[in-house]
């Protein structure tokens, strides 16, 4: 991850300001950065998305391919995940340094996304034998800080844009099964994202916690907590990191902002990504050199 | 609790008129300076079938017959006497060295430093081996440029009492090109807080400073009392108006900053940085340096 040096006196004027609910870029505790995301930003994929959450900027791509199913699950289709960390975003990411970070995102990624949050079994073709498989390839462009929840809004916004082509599946004389694309572009499925859940990075610094904490302000912080909360305000996940020890009770008081704080980016979230659809090509494409 | 989220726009910088027509000698690279085989080819220059021709973006500068390029995005060239703010990144023998954001990192030597207890103290051993108690790791500093190295490394002083280790406030780092030269670049702003706008891009924002005990520590006393909420947001203020200047290209200085400052009074902070927000305060900004240009 990258890291920021920041003197003592630097952090005691972060704490203060998080104990009195004014951090230093003038937010509160539980307020986000602003958000830019545009979808359909590459067009070789079948849905794809853009964040920027600051100076975080990440890149979402997912491929739709035809696969096995699992064989404990043989009627649904199933995610997978890829994190690469450029070396544009920080210098610690070049060669291989930027793996050991990827592994863990792809990793948590999969756990949020594969359970409860998709309807896995619309993804199923034939029981036991095709399923579509979605191939979810992030790239980190840069890191200013609360990776986790800049990309999964992206990962959301990314299956939001999804087009999965239709299927037909035909039985051939000897019963051998024949899958047949649908050669109509427009003819497609779209994935229901309503259950997509969002990842909220709690950082603990002092004896409060902050929500999309900036690199400074994660460099005073010694433990956060991730929620994976979907729009109703269920958490799905939750997960630990960082060295430091939490008390059983901040614990649950940042589980209860986090699912607070996660149910209310759902709601805006949807909303441009529907006005973005609404456009259609009235849409002014920005894209990376906009 | 918000989360504002919303489409990309493209880009556009809030240029008035008169600061586009004064662009004669503003180049991008490719672009052919002369054609006349009579200048000495500079930094940031090359021949393309005999026309000299810049390889960087950036503003032209003529030495008689030597032709320079000075590239507007680049890093830190120090001069003696600038004024930087840079973090402490090792401590070495007799030295430290500093993050200025130029090629190199700079030094800042046992000697050039007022170390508490008056201006002719000897430098004993003992003081060598206590140099991580005046300034360790990670700790920011304003500094002055002494000399340059012939390999462009720049070596610091900080023996001044203006000078220093700096204490609770907001770093905030932009691009040099944007720093304006100026006689003093230690500002306490009527709007009350304190700005050390550092040549080499690295602002330091602060509580503006009230008693005077501090100058008698010589620089190392560092007050960890909580700063007032007040103080603290006319500081966060200050630090969103400056990233709105430099993402519209504003030449920083106390003036700009200071009318940014008063422009963006009728919003909210955190608003500041939103687009449209950052747009309104630097046009309005604009305004009110052309007129008092006059």
């Amino acid at each position: 991850m990258a890291t920021v040096q920041v003197s003592e006196a630097e952090k005691v004027y972060i704490l203060h300001g998080i104990r009195d609910d004014l951090r230093a870029d003038g937010r509160g505790c539980e307020d986000y950065r602003h958000m830019e995301i545009e979808t359909d930003v590459v067009s070789n994929t079948d849905g794809s998305a853009r964040v920027t959450l600051g100076h975080t900027a990440v890149l979402v791509g997912i491929k739709a391919e035809i696969g096995k199913p699992r064989p404990l699950v043989p009627n649904e289709g199933y995610l997978e995940f890829f994190v690469d960390c450029s070396a544009n975003a920080t210098p610690e990411f070049e060669g291989r340094g930027g793996e050991e970070l990827g592994i863990e995102l792809s990793n948590m990624l999969y756990k949020v996304f594969n359970k409860h949050c998709l309807d896995l079994r619309s993804l199923c073709i034939s029981e036991g034998e095709h399923c579509w498989l979605l191939y979810v390839d992030v790239l980190l462009l840069q890191c200013d800080g609360n990776l986790y929840d800049a990309i999964s809004v992206a990962v959301k916004a990314a299956l939001f844009n999804t087009k999965i082509p239709r299927v037909h599946i035909s039985a051939d004389e000897d019963g051998g099964k024949e899958i047949e694309l649908s050669d109509d572009p427009y003819d497609c499925m779209r994935v229901d994202v309503e259950n997509v859940p969002c990842i909220v990075t709690l950082c603990k610094i002092g004896h409060r916690h902050v929500v999309d904490a900036t690199l400074q302000e994660k460099a005073c912080s010694v433990a956060s907590v991730l929620v994976s909360v979907t729009h109703s305000g269920s958490v799905t996940c939750t997960r630990k990191v960082g060295g430091g020890s939490l008390d059983p009770e901040s614990i649950f008081e940042m589980i209860e902002a986090g699912k607070r704080v996660g149910k209310s980016l759902h709601a805006p979230l949807m909303k441009l990504l529907q006005q973005e659809e609404s456009l259609g090509k009235r849409r002014q494409k920005v894209g990376f050199l906009g | 609790m918000a989360a504002d989220m919303r489409l990309p726009t493209l880009r556009k910088t809030v240029a008035l008129s008169e600061s586009t027509s004064d662009r004669k000698n503003l180049v991008v690279p490719g672009d052919v300076i002369t054609s006349d085989t009579g200048f000495m080819r500079g930094h940031g220059t090359y021949v393309d079938e005999d026309k000299l021709t810049a390889s960087v973006a950036g503003e032209v500068q003529r030495v008689d017959k030597l032709i320079c390029v000075r590239p507007l995005k680049t890093r830190f060239n120090g001069e003696v006497g600038d004024v930087v703010v840079g973090r402490i990144t090792e401590v070495q023998q007799r030295r430290w060295k500093v993050e200025t954001n130029s090629r190199l990192d700079s030094v800042l030597l046992l000697s050039s430093v007022n170390l508490p207890g008056g201006e002719l103290r000897r430098r004993s051993a003992e003081d060598e081996l206590t140099m991580r108690e005046y300034l360790q790791e990670g700790d920011l500093i304003s500094a002055e440029v002494q000399s340059v190295f012939s390999d462009g490394a720049l070596s610091l002083h900080t023996r001044s009492l203006k000078y220093g280790k700096l204490g609770q406030g907001v770093l905030v780092q932009l691009s040099p090109s944007l720093i304006k030269r100026q006689k003093t670049h230690f500002h306490n702003l009527p709007c009350g807080a304190s700005i050390i706008l550092g040549n080499n891009g690295f602002v330091w924002l602060y509580p503006t400073p009230g008693g005077l005990d501090e100058e008698e520590a010589g620089g190392f006393y560092t007050s960890l009392e909580p700063v007032s909420v007040s103080d603290r947001e006319v500081i966060s203020r200050l630090r969103n108006c400056l990233l709105a200047l430099a993402a519209h290209k504003v030449l920083l200085y106390d003036t700009s900053v200071l009318y940014c400052y008063e422009s963006s009074l009728q919003h909210q902070v955190k608003n500041i940085l939103k687009p449209e927000v950052m747009e309104e305060v630097v046009m309005l900004t604009q305004h009110k340096l052309l007129e008092q240009e006059g």
